[in-house]
């Protein structure tokens, strides 16, 4: 009787570390300072060069360790989870929107976030190109060869994806700036596009792999950022970007998480890190990984030609994110009004 | 709930484990689920109609019941037959064969999924000989049975074998005495006996099929109104941002499945009472 | 979870007497059939992912293994099963318990209850725990104001876990003890043993084999688990269990990683068919023996009543 008394006396202690060490795990040792940066999915590699090189600043001058975690996923999504009680101390998503949603639903930074960093809290910018095949057989040159009968598009699912928002936004300006050209056009443009998608996946990074891995389609629309990156990883699979006349200036903005990053007690380290976003060096990398810099002679010194392209804003052809989210991407918008056409 | 003993109770633990049992089952599923249902009924009905009714949701509640029933049936198809050659043939390999049977029960979905993704796809092994043909191995509702057919084939063959087991061959033989084919005797006499095992496999393949996930993620591509399956809806609601969405339909798929399992649960006492 | 059991009922020796009546002709072509159809639909696939997996060589194979970020999933996993699995088979020894032992109302509906990880989608699972724990959820403000994280951690992820897999250990052992009947428990209490004495003494040797299938499918499931993961994941890098850091390398265009990685589960899956195959053989060994006699254990999902009235033998 008393071995089976010990045993569950053992169990019992057993199971109540395992329980401490469940809940020990969030406990953050004092010599070692960490900070977690939500982001969106096109950022991995980049987030990877900025942590070290803002960690190795960082050992420069601290006697405490930094970690930096990094969590990447659709935009959206990604803002769900912070609303939902994922701790990111910093958000650097894929559009304001998605920030503006943390801030209204939760209040947990101000709603005037985007006014608290230069360029509107927004570091770095890119636009929206297109990768084709090798070769261009299909001879996909800019806008209008997407709704060209027989091309398929791939492109994620704007309602998911924030950079698939940038996309789907750049053609719609793209059709609206045309001679002639007003929202009835440009929303009949876009529709024609979508007819032509035969998968949307629900992130960047689901888009680039059915395009470079699983061979489907003929164009992707993607990022500047995200097209150099999936072509230097793809591993003997190739495709060519080509850069249309116009496209979108797309902003994503990153913003410091205050309630977080306050109880964290790493507010001041958080502003710091983002800061360091709009220095040379932080510049020099982002130039590196095909975002645009704001810094002028960054992308020159990082030895990065951007080729010359017309970029126009979110504000010139529809406004702000609030009445672009409403027209086309919120449930009933435009955007499902063209998929529930799409039915058989 | 408020037990009541009917039998006068010998062994000793009766409240101890029922107690045990219904915390742990409070806590992992009744509370959680009853989370569920109160901030789905903060929707009231018109906002649950609203999402479950979406033409988009439709069209994915409806592929998953085709999808999950075609590769059910399939698997009906397959899997009796890797069942009766399992229990009624000796060649080499058989235990192996046996055994390979598991696998798809055994690796993880995500596995499933990824490797899938990757055999039928346009470069795979199995895709470059589909893409000639016209057909897509991915991205396809095609792709969508496979996956399923895949994670749901254990179901039929693992119900249909132990009944194949004990079956009374005198039955067949004296059938056979009696006259009767060789496909007769089949049709006549075995078919019937192994139909409620059958049944009983195919219900749960089907289940099986229409709640897998893992796989279908990396096969299907969602696209909308072609290759989403109920799910996959929901997470489309969770990464557009509309819980109210997620837990309408999260909702709708519960009472579908406790429907499914009220179902399985007739299924199986008819096929016992056919049996003896 | 349907299993075959007529490896435990017929030694393999006796099995193949049954005179196929079918022509050897007849016989050949099904078994070619079935021999194609499992090479091509379950064979090809593991061969596939093993060759994706190594096709950078074993170097490559290693490193994409040790990489800290691997290392930390693996750990993760490993955490999450050691408490999903001990607290999954106190629940099952309890509910088997309670199940098979007394005649109470509403035991039909605790039945169904612990089969609803059968019939529901995972996702579903995942939604729940968002209702009820996330920060805009029924417990959230309470969770906020005490600063304890649920959702997007590690105790969601282990709830999401424990809910996927808490029936295998239950219905592994409910047929089990169904079968054995309370006898030789009664005739222990009536000789005075204590009522843990006869579970230690009496009731759990006669169950272990069940026990163990049930921890070892308990362990796999809980490992390979991804829908209801996925939801609650916080998808930082390093805290992802094996399959989500799977699916993440896929989308990092880390194709061959991801297989490296995806390996590691397919031989974690192969290892827990070679042990059941392995436990299966010592069980039938005691039983041939004569030690004990009870009936086969089931693993199975709903069907057990099936399997074992059907497979009670004559």
């Amino acid at each position: 009787m008393t071995w089976i008394m010990a045993r569950i006396v053992r169990a019992g202690l057993f199971g109540s570390l395992l329980l401490g060490a469940m809940f020990g795990i969030s406990c953050t040792d004092p010599q070692r300072v960490s900070l977690l940066n939500v982001s969106f999915d096109p950022t991995r590699e980049f987030f990877g060069e900025i942590n070290a090189a803002f960690q190795k600043n960082w050992t420069a001058t601290n006697a405490t360790t930094l970690r930096i975690q990094q969590s990447h996923g659709g935009s959206a999504k990604q803002a769900r989870a912070v609303i939902d009680g994922l701790d990111a101390d910093v958000v650097t998503l894929a559009l304001g929107h998605d920030i503006d949603r943390i801030a209204a639903e939760t209040g947990i930074l101000p709603r005037d976030w985007q006014q608290r960093l230069p360029n509107r809290s927004t570091p770095y910018t890119s636009t929206v190109v297109f990768m084709v095949r090798k070769g261009n057989p299909k001879r996909i040159l800019n806008w209008p060869d997407l709704v060209r009968s027989g091309v398929q598009v791939i492109t994620p699912n704007p309602k998911s994806s924030g950079g698939a928002r940038w996309n789907y936004l750049a053609a719609y300006g793209w059709a609206r700036r045309q001679p002639g050209g007003d929202d009835r056009s440009a929303r009949e443009f876009v529709a024609r596009i979508f007819r032509n998608v035969p998968v949307l996946d629900s992130g960047a990074r689901g888009a680039t792999v059915t395009f470079l891995q699983r061979g489907i389609g003929d164009v992707l629309l993607t990022w500047e950022s995200e097209a150099h990156q999936a072509l230097s990883h793809a591993e003997g699979l190739s495709g060519e970007i080509v850069t249309p006349s116009e496209s979108i200036v797309a902003e994503p903005p990153v913003a410091v998480i205050d309630r977080n990053a306050r109880k964290h007690g790493v507010l001041p380290l958080a502003e710091c890190y983002l800061r360091f976003l709009y220095t040379e060096e932080a510049q020099m990398i982002a130039a590196r990984h095909h975002f645009r810099p704001q810094l002028e002679n960054a992308a020159m010194k990082a030895g990065v030609h951007f080729p010359p392209i017309v970029r126009f804003s979110l504000a010139e052809i529809c406004g702000d994110w609030q009445a672009a989210h409403a027209a086309h991407f919120a449930t009933g918008g435009w955007f499902d009004q063209i998929q529930s056409q799409r039915k058989p | 709930m408020k037990q009541y003993c009917k039998t006068r109770r010998l062994l000793p633990g009766f409240r101890l484990t029922l107690g045990f049992t219904l915390f742990y089952l409070s806590v992992v599923v009744l509370i959680p689920m009853s989370a569920m249902i109160l901030r789905g009924s903060g929707m009231g009905w018109g906002g649950f109609w609203k999402y479950v009714l979406d033409p988009r949701a439709i069209a994915a509640y409806k592929l998953s019941l085709v999808a999950s029933m075609t590769a059910a049936l399939l698997n009906v198809l397959f899997g009796t037959l890797l069942a009766w050659v399992l229990v009624r043939y000796t060649f080499p390999g058989r235990r192996l064969m046996d055994a390979l049977v598991d696998v798809p029960f055994a690796l993880p979905t995500a596995v499933a999924g990824l490797t899938l993704g990757n055999l039928y796809g346009p470069q795979g092994w199995i895709g470059q000989w589909l893409a000639p043909m016209g057909i897509a191995g991915v991205n396809s509702r095609f792709g969508v049975v496979i996956a399923l057919m895949f994670v749901s084939l254990p179901f039929v063959v693992r119900t249909v074998q132990p009944v194949l087991e004990t079956f009374e061959q005198e039955v067949e033989e004296a059938a056979a005495t009696l006259g009767a084919g060789r496909w007769r005797t089949f049709f006549r006499v075995v078919l019937p006996t192994l139909l409620p095992s059958i049944i009983t496999g195919f219900a749960l393949a089907f289940a099986r099929a229409l709640g897998e996930f893992g796989s279908i993620q990396f096969v299907s591509g969602s696209i909308p109104f072609r290759t989403e399956i109920a799910p996959q809806i929901l997470i489309q609601h969770l990464d557009e941002h509309e819980t109210a969405g997620a837990i309408a339909v999260a909702l709708f798929l519960l009472i579908i499945s406790f429907l499914i399992l009220g179902t399985i649960n007739l299924i199986e006492t008819w096929a016992r009472r056919f049996q003896n | 979870m349907a299993r075959n059991l007529h490896r435990v009922l017929t030694p393999a020796n006796t099995r193949s007497r049954r005179g196929a009546d079918e022509s050897r002709l007849t016989q050949w072509i099904l078994i070619g059939i079935a021999a194609i159809f499992v090479g091509l639909f379950l064979v090809l696939p593991l061969v596939s992912m093993f060759y994706e997996a190594f096709r950078k060589g074993p170097g490559a194979y290693i490193s994409a293994l040790t990489q800290e970020n691997t290392l930390d999933s693996i750990r993760y996993t490993l955490t999450i099963a050691v408490l999903v699995v001990p607290l999954n088979a106190l629940f099952g020894l309890a509910a088997a318990w309670a199940l098979t032992r007394f005649q109470f109302r509403g035991k039909a509906l605790l039945t169904t209850l612990i089969d609803l990880p059968f019939a529901i989608s995972p996702v579903v699972v995942g939604v729940m725990l968002i209702a009820l724990f996330g920060y805009q959820g029924w417990l959230g403000p309470w969770l906020r104001a005490h600063d304890l994280k649920v959702v997007f951690a590690l105790p969601g992820m282990v709830l999401a876990t424990v809910f996927v897999t808490f029936p295998f250990v239950a219905r592994e052992l409910i047929p089990m003890m169904q079968s054995q009947g309370t006898e030789p428990e009664q005739a222990a209490l009536t000789l005075g043993a204590s009522g843990w004495q006869v579970f230690w003494h009496v009731t759990l040797p006669s169950i272990k084999w069940a026990l163990l299938y049930g921890l070892i499918l308990t362990t796999a499931r809980a490992m390979g688990e991804f829908g209801a993961v996925f939801v609650v994941s916080n998808r930082i890098a390093g805290e992802m269990p094996i399959p989500l850091w799977v699916d993440n390398l896929n989308a990092d265009h880390r194709g061959s990683e991801a297989f490296a990685v995806a390996s590691l589960l397919a031989f974690l899956a192969l290892g827990t068919l070679a042990l059941k195959a392995w436990l299966e053989s010592r069980h039938q060994e005691e039983e041939a023996a004569g030690l004990w006699t009870t009936s086969s254990p089931v693993i199975n999902s709903g069907e057990s009543e099936t399997a074992f009235t059907t497979q009670t033998p004559p």
